[in-house]
């Protein structure tokens, strides 16, 4: 019955960085963006050490290739942004091919292309190896506010189950010979989306009687699945660590 | 429009993530105050159908498509507070699980899609409410304002933050027009659906809609598709007409080139000279990094949105006073 | 005589509006019975169930559950005593896991550390779900989440299971392994549900409702054989079906 699926980012396997506990590669994953974010964009060495590091943690992780530039995608807005930029960028200019380019613009180019793939790619490394539900109690134990943590997680629970109506809806819609596909046509959508909505919102009631028929008072549960061994942290902290040296040398020369 | 990494350098996104917190924990505390313990599961599902409506795109022009935002949506059917908390957790999560966002630029793209979204889409939407008679159409009529709004406001905070410490400083004048441009169509299509949506929902279950709550529209017609038509087209004209006017008219017409100048004259040739302490974070704060004009160019913006929607507003009241005392005068 | 696990007296309850949906329902159920309560639509089924969790006040009347009254001091108590199952499974799996999902009943009084760990490990070996402990709930099939629902409330120890139309929309396999499954539990049941053969296969007992009021209560392979009190109140044997054809337990 159910077609619609959001695909989450978790690639099913076995591997060293599989098994570090949600909380320490969530925290690894942000110092290490946070690192790159912070480095100099004149520094080419730094982000090639980052982006060595970053290829090592892939293959530990034992990601896929093909994988990891399906997902990259996602940055294609901004590389077309990049690439205008030296055209459009003000300041000096050089002569490159014929091109009268700004310099100031090819270097906004060259940051963005270089930290965001960089920041993607990290963040696939953490998601594509930490089940939801893990992300979830590592950002617990990060000490993220629950209420944000708990709404995170009916979220997830029912995005599925909303994506399912949709999908019944439209296919109702279907069925029945209509197919909008133009903004003019849009109104028939938005209807659905309306009574998605009110279904949506009747589930969440329905939800919160099902918590209260179990002794629910007001206050989410914490599950705490214990605390990372010192081994885990010393293994995950190796990557942004060199990255925050590379950052702080880089800075410094 | 989810920022990512290194479009906009670390000082900035790390001032935007102590601001988004500040403002999401604001929001916690009075949606929890206000909503109690029902509202974590309500929050989760709404969110749930806020990222799937988020994954509709419609086509706007030329081959480029929108998706929808929500943030205004969310704010007119649960409250100001609920929606930012709503959409915030909808940003968090595409970051997090979908690496759709960069994890550094969380704090910019909280408070261009939660926090800006919700709250000029909900001021939006009561200042409308205020000047347009209480009936259900004026509801589906300040929803279509209130989306449209927000996504120019969504857009404009971009610009801030590209301004403030966006890469490349490609001229601001050029990106406030490219980006208000194409979201003042982009919006149009947020208006509308949002409208719909409201109108959907006041159908059938009038007591969900919290913006409606308010007001008493048990006493207006019921709603028909005929009106409801009406009240859509009579906002979606005025949109139009007013996006026309402010964003695309100036920039077609003024002298792009002029700014240009103007930018490379005041803050870019400095920059570009001393590029390693352009990066540093002190930079920005620094007198050179953020040049009069450009933000003289922002304020602008800021301010010609402003005012077209006050003027917008003001029209309406007039409309209105023009149509009671038409109805007075037949009336007995 | 026992302590009744469940005892409802007198019970009325109207909506705001005035409209009338239980009026002066009046029975009880003895611990280790299993009972059914069939009815149409709109008999005041739902509402009846969710009196029993103390989730509906009553307007008149009391519900007693394992001696204790279900009144406003002690709600929680009686939330644990009543194992309520709810008939969407999605509405009753909200965690993340599985296994949170099933530590969420008793975490919320009080259980924790390696009881916690004990009473899900239990609940769930019970249904025979033990393997999907951490697998989202949105990845099961149907029957294995209605599974899992009665195990996030056997968590809890309650005193009594109520099921809202268990069998609903489960393909004959799962139907069938859901009936095995609640036979196998050494527990009072209180089950509402359409499915008349499964009211036969899994209780001895049945109580029906129509317009909020109880109409009838004996065994059931009696009130299925009355065809009568069937018709009157719009219950309708599946084609083919002779209840005293079926072999008593």
């Amino acid at each position: 019955m159910k077609t619609a699926h959001v695909h989450a980012l978790y690639v099913h396997g076995k591997s060293p960085v599989h098994d570090l506990e949600a909380h320490v590669k969530v925290a690894a994953m942000l110092l290490f963006v946070f690192a790159v974010v912070a480095t100099p964009r004149e520094a080419f060495w730094a982000f090639a050490v980052d982006a060595v590091l970053l290829a090592g943690a892939v293959r530990a992780a034992r990601i896929p290739v093909r994988f990891l530039f399906g997902r990259l995608l996602v940055l294609i807005p901004f590389v077309l942004f990049a690439f205008l930029l030296p055209f459009l960028g003000g300041g000096a200019r050089t002569e490159v091919l014929g091109l009268s380019l700004s310099i100031e613009g090819l270097w906004g180019a060259w940051t963005i292309l270089a930290k965001a793939t960089l920041g993607v790619t990290a963040s696939i490394v953490m998601a594509a190896t930490t089940e939801v539900p893990d992300i979830l109690l590592g950002l617990d134990r990060l000490r993220v506010p629950r209420l944000i943590t708990a709404i995170a997680g009916f979220m997830i629970r029912y995005l599925d189950v909303v994506l399912g109506e949709m999908h019944r809806m439209r296919v109702a819609m279907l069925s029945r010979g209509y197919d909008p596909r133009w903004i003019w046509q849009g109104r028939a959508l938005a209807t659905s989306a309306g009574s998605l909505f009110i279904r949506s919102y009747e589930r969440g009631e329905r939800v919160h009687q099902a918590m209260v028929a179990r002794g629910y008072q007001g206050h989410m549960p914490v599950f705490n699945s214990g605390s990372a061994p010192v081994g885990s942290w010393a293994r995950a902290m190796t990557v942004p660590s060199v990255a925050w040296v590379v950052t702080i040398v880089s800075l410094l020369t | 429009m989810h920022i990512p990494d290194g479009f906009i350098n670390g000082a900035t996104s790390l001032g935007a993530g102590v601001l988004a917190a500040g403002g999401l924990g604001a929001a916690l505390r009075q949606g929890s105050r206000a909503l109690k313990d029902r509202q974590i599961p309500l929050a989760g599902l709404v969110a749930a159908f806020v990222f799937a409506l988020q994954m509709l795109n419609f086509p706007v022009a030329a081959g480029t498509s929108g998706h929808l935002l929500g943030g205004a949506l969310a704010a007119v059917l649960l409250g100001p507070w609920m929606g930012i908390v709503v959409l915030s957790v909808v940003v968090i999560v595409q970051a997090l699980l979908f690496a759709d966002g960069g994890v550094s630029a969380l704090g910019l793209n909280i408070i261009n899609m939660g926090l800006l979204t919700a709250i000029v889409g909900w001021g939006a939407f009561r200042l409308l409410m205020a000047v347009l008679p209480k009936r259900t159409a004026s509801v589906v009529g300040a929803a279509v304002g209130a989306g449209w709004l927000s996504v120019i406001v969504s857009s404009l905070g971009f610009v801030v933050a590209y301004a403030l410490g966006g890469s490349g400083q490609a001229p601001i004048g050029t990106v406030l027009g490219a980006m208000t441009g194409v979201h003042s169509l982009i919006g149009i299509g947020e208006g509308l659906i949002t409208g719909v949506i409201v109108a959907a929902v006041l159908g059938v279950r009038p007591d969900l809609v919290y913006g409606a709550q308010k007001y008493d529209l048990e006493k207006s017609r019921r709603l028909t598709p005929g009106r409801t038509a009406t009240a859509g087209f009579v906002a979606l004209g005025l949109v139009v007409a007013v996006s026309l006017v402010v964003f695309v008219a100036p920039f077609a017409d003024s002298n792009p080139d002029g700014l240009e100048r103007v930018a490379e004259n005041q803050g870019f040739a400095a920059t570009a000279e001393d590029s390693v302490t352009a990066e540093s974070p002190l930079a920005d704060y620094g007198v050179s990094g953020v040049s009069d004009e450009r933000v003289g160019t922002i304020v602008a913006g800021v301010i010609g949105v402003i005012l077209v929607f006050a003027v917008g507003v003001a029209i309406l009241a007039a409309t209105r006073r023009k149509r009671s005392r038409a109805t007075s005068n037949s009336g007995p | 005589m026992s302590v009744p696990a469940l005892e409802v007296r007198d019970l009325s309850f109207e909506y705001p509006d005035g409209t009338p949906v239980l009026r002066s329902v009046d029975f009880h159920v003895h611990p280790g019975e299993r009972v059914a309560l069939l009815g149409p639509n709109g008999a005041g089924k739902t509402t009846l169930v969710l009196h029993l969790n103390a989730i509906l006040q009553p307007g008149e009347g009391s519900v007693t559950v394992a001696g204790l009254p279900a009144t406003d001091d002690n709600t929680h108590e009686i939330r644990r005593r009543t194992g309520l199952v709810f008939q969407d499974p999605d509405d009753q799996l909200f965690m993340p896991t599985v296994r949170q999902d099933v530590a969420f009943g008793p975490a919320n009084f009080g259980v924790e550390g390696p009881e916690l760990e004990h009473r899900v490990m239990d609940a769930l070996e019970a249904v025979g779900m033990m393997e999907v402990a951490d697998r989202p709930p949105h990845h099961l099939s149907l029957g294995q989440r209605r599974r899992v629902a009665v195990a996030t409330v056997l968590a809890m120890r309650p005193e009594i299971l109520v099921l809202d139309e268990p069998s609903s929309n489960l393909d004959p396999a799962s139907r069938h392994e859901l009936a095995h499954i609640l036979q196998s539990l050494d527990i009072t049941m209180f089950m509402v549900t359409h499915d008349l053969p499964y009211a036969l296969e899994l209780c001895e007992r049945s109580l029906v409702m129509d317009e909020g009021r109880l109409v009838a209560d004996g065994p059931t392979a009696e009130i299925l054989g009355d065809r009568e009190l069937m018709r009157a109140h719009r219950l309708e044997l599946p084609y083919g079906f002779d209840p005293s054809l079926v072999q008593p337990h």
